[in-house]
């Protein structure tokens, strides 16, 4: 009886390692889709740390360039709006203070690669939980655009604190 | 207490050991019924059939296949060979579905001099070709009943063109293509007085006229009616263009060449033969530059779908250039076929010609070079209509002794076979090109009508599966009362032998249907519209443009649709006898990202669905007074329950002024 009940764990084992080994596979295909790994864990890691996942690697930021924030609001104002306010929370969360709470290239891949970024990313995650499952829709704004909206963002938090 | 484990041990561990046992047993049980019903059914092995149709989750099909859906006026896309249903393509018929002929943009596609028509009988899907070879570009697709041709763009799988065509009845010998797509011809199967008039029945033979129209296809894809024949009141029952050496010519079969107008099922079953029709469209388009044709009357509807508005338009002609052959030497000549000939398929050298007889047990094939032959030596067997009958020796280059009966159409694949279905006898019969011997034959389940072989009537078939189109289902699927889904079945013709792989239901009758790898359509199939590029006059880019506009008893609403609320999503100050306009843009511009729109007691109209970036318009009138929900349709998001607005409707007294927002600012 007991070897019986011992095979038959082993088969189980067996046929659970199988199921792993096999779910296990089809995972690490899917992941390969994306080139990095979420970052750190958000309640602990300094948030500013975390670039979140997606095409940009590194900003480099200088003074504000007036005219591309200026672009920047244009677009926000056509592609943003929708769902988001600078003041207030609407569907997503209010968007000023945004680029002292996250990093550039966060901000930027939240709007260029927003579809992994909600189901990766634990910042990304957590703020799409807070509104109550909206996701980030993707509108397959260019680089450049998403750079402009960043400026837009910057000029709005830079004008905030220096008053 | 001892005893307790052992009771419930002893079972438990028996059971689980005997499981598999069972199981397998169960299986090797079943697989050797199934083994048993496939192999009447000429199937191969079931597992090694299951093998080479399995498409696994998340894996694409080799092959796009679009069948028709005859009466249900639509196409359908398969994928091959697994069989499975991608889309309905809403072409004829008005498709609830989607809102196609519901929606203000799409409704003039099914504008005709008749009057909105929102059915049709669709018959023999037809894809553009380049060279001779299926090019992805355009699908056309016939309308028998009130006839049309229509294209459908391969990029968005949706209808963008409807074509009337004036003088004609039964649009059944169309659309097929010339090699480059010059033309797309349009026969019609029943004569009638041309142009229409008042006249008895009886006058058949003196008033009534069998019309064949070439439909000049633009690069663009745009189609215009360029000219007709006259020829004799026949029958006009399927074509095909030459192709190759023969690229110049369209062959129609026709039959009652009795000219019957009443029970045609003896009454044009009478002659021997009937007639293959070689027209040279080449000669035809120098009759017309030196001006040898006449104008004959004819309304006609030409409706376009103008892709950067998203909005179809009709334009309305009048009159068409038509060749009387009797007039235009060289232009037309009759080749006699045997018994009511349905199915006329090139091969795809170009030289041979296939008349399947359908009252016949044989295929008569005729050569090219011999029919060029012998009009050069003139080898005429009188004329009809002054139109010369080339002898049937004198063209004929082999008979196929098929043994079977009834042969409707054939097909082609990459090694010098052919592919013939028999209705009567229901079976699929392979033969070779050139020797005219019978190589294999299969059952098909039951009395298959067209069959298809990707890129079959064209230079190069992908000569891998060939689909039976059966007209009869009968037991074949679980029953379903008395109406029963149509079926097709799939062969591996790879081989010597054919395969029977795979039963699978099709939409509707389809008749024809056409195939071509994946490999050339996906690249180049859209994922959205550009909002960026939306030229609809309705459009509404922002939610900062969202509004609601009165012009006399007219509404307009300019409404946005984005996960997951509209803009604006209250409306007040409508009046019961106002009629609204529902202009809804998707501002959404990732892939699959759909809404629908829908609104409570919408009489006449459907709903709207949405792709990103595209604009619709529903008409609504309002019954009654009251507060009426809206809500969008296609399960968008986790907050699409939450997607949904109200619109209130007022007495005609009140003084309710009109008001419109969104959330509270």
């Amino acid at each position: 009886m007991v070897m019986k009940k011992r095979l038959n764990t082993l088969l189980f084992l067996i046929a659970a390692f199988w199921f792993v080994g096999c779910h296990s596979s089809s995972t690490s295909e899917q992941q390969a889709a994306s080139t990095e790994t979420p970052s750190a864990s958000a309640s602990k890691a300094n948030p500013l740390d975390d670039k979140g996942i997606g095409p940009v690697q590194s900003v480099q930021l200088g003074p504000i360039q007036s005219e591309l924030a200026k672009k920047g609001e244009v677009i926000f104002n056509e592609k943003c709006t929708a769902c988001h306010r600078i003041e207030s929370r609407y569907i997503g969360p209010a968007l000023k203070g945004v680029t002292k709470r996250q990093a550039p290239e966060w901000i930027m891949n939240m709007i260029l690669n927003p579809d992994v970024m909600i189901q990766q990313d634990p910042i990304a995650k957590q703020l799409v939980n807070e509104s109550n499952g909206a996701v980030m829709a993707n509108l397959h704004l260019s680089e450049d655009d998403a750079r402009a909206l960043l400026e837009y963002l910057r000029s709005i938090d830079d004008s905030s604190s220096s008053r | 207490m001892h005893m307790k484990p052992i009771i419930f041990s002893r079972p438990t561990t028996q059971v689980i050991p005997l499981l598999p046992g069972i199981i397998a047993m169960a299986g090797l049980l079943l697989a050797s019924c199934q083994a048993r019903r496939s192999s009447e059914a000429g199937a191969i092995n079931a597992q090694e059939a299951a093998q080479r149709v399995y498409v696994a989750p998340g894996k694409y099909d080799e092959f796009y296949a679009f069948m028709s859906g005859g009466y249900s006026g639509q196409v359908s896309v398969y994928g091959l060979p697994s069989g499975r249903l991608f889309k309905i393509i809403p072409v004829f018929s008005q498709n609830p579905e989607n809102g196609y002929g519901y929606s203000e943009e799409t409704k003039p596609l099914l504008m005709t001099s008749y009057g909105f028509i929102p059915w049709d009988d669709a018959h023999h899907p037809e894809l553009s070709q380049t060279n001779g070879v299926p090019d992805g570009r355009w699908l056309f697709i016939n309308a028998n009943n009130t006839p049309r041709v229509a294209r459908i763009d391969l990029k968005t799988f949706e209808t963008v063109e409807t074509i009337e065509i004036p003088n004609s009845a039964g649009n059944h010998s169309s659309p097929f293509v010339t090699e480059n797509t010059e033309y797309v011809v349009a026969g019609t199967r029943f004569s009638v007085p041309t142009p229409q008039q008042d006249v008895p029945i009886d006058s058949y033979k003196k008033n009534f006229k069998g019309v064949l129209s070439f439909i000049k296809v633009e690069p663009s894809g745009d189609m215009d009616l360029a000219f007709q024949v006259v020829m004799p009141g026949f029958d006009y029952d399927l074509a095909h263009a030459g192709k190759g050496k023969s690229k110049d010519w369209v062959f129609f079969t026709c039959y009652n060449s009795e000219e019957a107008h009443t029970l045609l099922e003896v009454n044009a079953s009478q002659k021997d033969k009937d007639f293959v029709a070689a027209i040279n469209w080449k000669k035809a388009e120098a009759y017309i530059q030196q001006g040898k044709y006449h104008q004959m009357p004819g309304t006609y509807y030409d409706n376009r779908f103008d892709t950067s508005t998203q909005t179809a338009r009709s334009f309305v002609h009048q009159g068409v250039k038509v060749l009387i052959p009797a007039e235009c030497p060289g232009l037309v000549y009759l080749i006699p076929a045997p018994k009511s000939p349905h199915g006329v398929d090139v091969d795809p050298s170009g030289n041979y010609i296939v008349a399947n007889g359908k009252l016949n047990a044989d295929l008569s094939v005729f050569s090219f070079d011999k029919m060029q032959q012998a009009i050069q030596q003139k080898q005429f067997d009188g004329e009809v209509n002054g139109i010369p009958v080339l002898k049937f020796d004198a063209t004929l280059a082999g008979i196929v002794k098929s043994g079977g009966l009834g042969p409707l159409h054939t097909e082609f694949d990459d090694k010098g076979n052919a592919y013939t279905t028999f209705f009567i006898s229901s079976e699929v019969v392979k033969w070779k090109l050139g020797t005219w011997q019978v190589e294999d034959r299969q059952p098909t389940f039951y009395s298959p009508g067209h069959l298809m072989i990707p890129g079959g009537d064209s230079r190069k078939p992908w000569g891998k599966y060939l689909v039976a189109l059966n007209k009869i289902t009968k037991d074949r699927y679980l029953p379903t009362g008395p109406e029963l889904c149509q079926s097709a079945q799939l062969f591996d013709i790879s081989g010597d032998k054919m395969k029977l792989l795979l039963d699978f239901p099709t939409v509707g009758e389809p008749h024809y249907a056409q195939a071509i790898p994946a490999s050339i359509l996906m690249p180049q199939s859209d994922k959205i519209y550009s909002l960026a590029n939306n030229r609809n006059p309705y459009v509404t880019k922002t939610e900062k443009e969202a509004r609601v506009v009165r012009n006399g008893r007219r509404i307009d609403v300019y409404m946005t649709e984005i996960r997951s609320h509209f803009v604006p999503d209250n409306i007040e100050g409508i009046h019961l006898g106002d009629t609204v306009y529902f202009h809804l843009t998707n501002l959404e511009q990732d892939w699959d990202a759909a809404h629908g729109f829908a609104v409570e007691g919408n009489r006449d109209n459907a709903e709207l669905l949405l792709m990103p970036g595209q604009t619709k318009t529903l008409k609504w009138v309002p019954q009654r007074v009251g507060v009426f929900p809206f809500y969008c349709t296609d399960f968008c998001s986790a907050l699409h329950q939450e997607m949904q607005g109200y619109i209130r409707v007022s007495a005609p007294a009140e003084q309710v002024a009109l008001s419109w927002s969104t959330g509270k600012e």
